[in-house]
């Protein structure tokens, strides 16, 4: 691992394709006497999506917390988009951020803004854009999330699942390059939850978006990775994805703070790890 | 004991702690950009407008009482004319500014607790600090910014209809002619009676918010915490007026007078 303060690929735009987006190289975190990462390492290539699966209390939101700045790691280094982050401060952290939309676990949505405002904060608050290209964009945004007819609405006025969608939304309507998923669908019936993976396979496929799933429920794991959107005209389908386009999404499963498993759905299948076994069946 | 006492001292210098940083981010986020004008307008609205009911309330019954209980009082010196002079003194050097205070802390100081609490445990906080927002500026300085300029408002306002309300029970009840009460309102006030009376309330308006916003901020453990928080905050910013009125009133006349 470099020890420079920025690797060669701090632009988004001039990034080479085979440049992590997210780089953890030996990340230690504790509180106290308990460890809840010790020595976790990965890289998130672009485009690609890695799937962090493990028991709750495990440290799997803990590393979308370090990698958005708001908690800092005791040892090891976090390098998101060529710039290290884990020595920023939080003012230089804004800058960062702004290349990063973040789905928490219950949407923390602003209940006293409409859908619209929530969904178009950052571009309303935090950007020059002129307010009707911003509208736009909100629009366009809800639009592909389903939600469109819901601009006005106030989010105590939507379902688990449509609050979900407003903040796949959110997270998305800056364009960012990377979108972390915090147990995005927990809590939600199937079939609402299916409908929030399909955004997450659309926003990597259609848009290009890198992703980190934290989640443990199996089933939209597997779903998000052995899965791809294609376009048909101004439509689009979810297929099954081919062999290649399912090794790219990569699922990592924390034990105790400890990486025990990493690797792709069919690896993780095939594995006979007693742990693993069990968390599987 | 020794052990809990050194674990509650630790609690204390962190809190403490805690409270400075807020403070220093506060004043940095006070004199530097991006300002959120929009969230500025709105806390002075809903700190300033949205209090003028209750201090108008507090403060016209508080002047009455006052003028009440002072004309028996004063009567028995044949002094009852004077009472204009007890009630403006009292009201504008001491009680104007520690009700509205008061009322500030259980209306304002609250509602933040409460308010900021809530985003802290449903992760809004988190999500501010994600879309690249400081909540410090974007939460903290409006509402810190709004308490210290329209506590005094507040508190001339309240002092003006504590006056008023004073008058009327002087007139209707005690028998004074208005020309009197009045003209003995302006004669019981000395400059330093103002200034004291006006400095009080901006130094009380921030400790009220500020304290709200830290102990919001540092709400924990879903609902419950929000609760806590909350009555923490009114409990904590209610024996700080009283304090630091004192400390103040102690500094000022030493300064002043």
């Amino acid at each position: 691992m470099a020890t420079a303060t920025s690797r060669p690929m701090s632009s988004d735009a001039e990034r080479p394709a085979d440049q992590p987006v997210v780089a953890l190289d030996r990340v230690s975190l504790a509180f106290d006497d308990k460890v809840v990462l010790r020595d976790v390492s990965f890289d998130l290539m672009p485009g690609h999506t890695k799937i962090i699966l493990g028991a709750s209390g495990s440290g799997k939101s803990t590393i979308l917390k370090l990698i958005l700045g708001f908690w800092k790691p005791d040892d090891g280094e976090i390098w998101v988009n060529g710039q290290r982050i884990d020595t920023m401060r939080e003012s230089e952290l804004m800058s960062i951020r702004a290349g990063i939309g973040m789905v928490f676990q219950e949407g923390a949505l602003f209940d006293s803004l409409t859908v619209g405002e929530n969904v178009g904060y950052k571009l309303f608050e935090e950007s020059r854009m002129p307010y009707d290209d911003a509208r736009s964009r909100v629009e366009e945004v809800l639009g592909f999330v389903g939600l469109h007819d819901y601009i006005e609405h106030m989010p105590s006025e939507l379902s688990g699942g449509q609050r979900r969608r407003v903040a796949i939304a959110r997270a998305m309507a800056a364009k960012p390059g990377l979108i972390l998923y915090d147990e995005a669908t927990t809590g939600l019936d199937p079939i609402t939850a299916m409908t929030v993976d399909e955004e997450m396979i659309k926003l990597r496929d259609l848009e290009g978006v890198s992703s980190i799933i934290v989640t443990h429920q199996l089933r939209d794991a597997f779903f998000v990775a052995t899965h791809e959107a294609v376009r048909e005209g101004a439509r689009h389908r979810i297929v099954p994805a081919d062999e290649t386009k399912s090794e790219e999404a990569e699922f990592i499963m924390l034990k105790d703070g400890l990486v025990a498993f990493e690797g792709s759905a069919s690896e993780l299948r095939a594995s006979k790890e007693p742990y693993i076994r069990s968390f599987l069946s | 004991m020794f052990r809990l006492l050194q674990e509650w001292s630790k609690g204390a210098v962190h809190e403490v702690q805690e409270y400075v940083f807020l403070q220093g981010a506060t004043v940095r986020g006070a004199t530097s950009r991006p300002y959120y004008y929009r969230d500025i307008v709105g806390q002075f609205e809903e700190i300033g407008w949205g209090s003028l009911t209750v201090v108008l309330l507090t403060g016209f019954f508080t002047g009455a009482v006052l003028a009440l209980q002072s004309g028996l009082t004063l009567d028995q010196f044949g002094a009852r004319p004077f009472v204009g002079r007890l009630v403006s003194a009292s009201m504008i050097k001491e009680l104007g500014p520690v009700l509205t205070g008061l009322m500030l802390a259980g209306r304002v100081g609250s509602g933040i607790a409460a308010e900021l609490g809530s985003m802290v445990v449903t992760d809004q906080i988190n999500a501010l600090r994600a879309l690249g927002t400081d909540p410090v500026r974007k939460l903290v300085v409006p509402r810190v910014l709004a308490g210290f300029f329209m506590c005094p408002v507040l508190t001339i306002i309240a002092n003006t209809v504590g006056m008023v309300g004073g008058w009327l029970i002087a007139v209707f009840q005690l028998g004074v002619s208005s020309g009197t009460y009045w003209h003995s309102v302006v004669d019981g006030l000395y400059h330093n009676d103002a200034w004291m009376g006006i400095i009080k309330p901006f130094c009380l308006g921030f400790v009220i918010v500020s304290i709200g916003c830290h102990v919001g901020l540092g709400a924990r453990g879903g609902t419950q915490g929000v609760g806590r928080a909350t009555t923490n905050a009114v409990v904590a910013a209610s024996v700080a007026v009283i304090a630091v009125d004192f400390f103040l009133t102690r500094l000022l006349v030493t300064l002043l007078y």
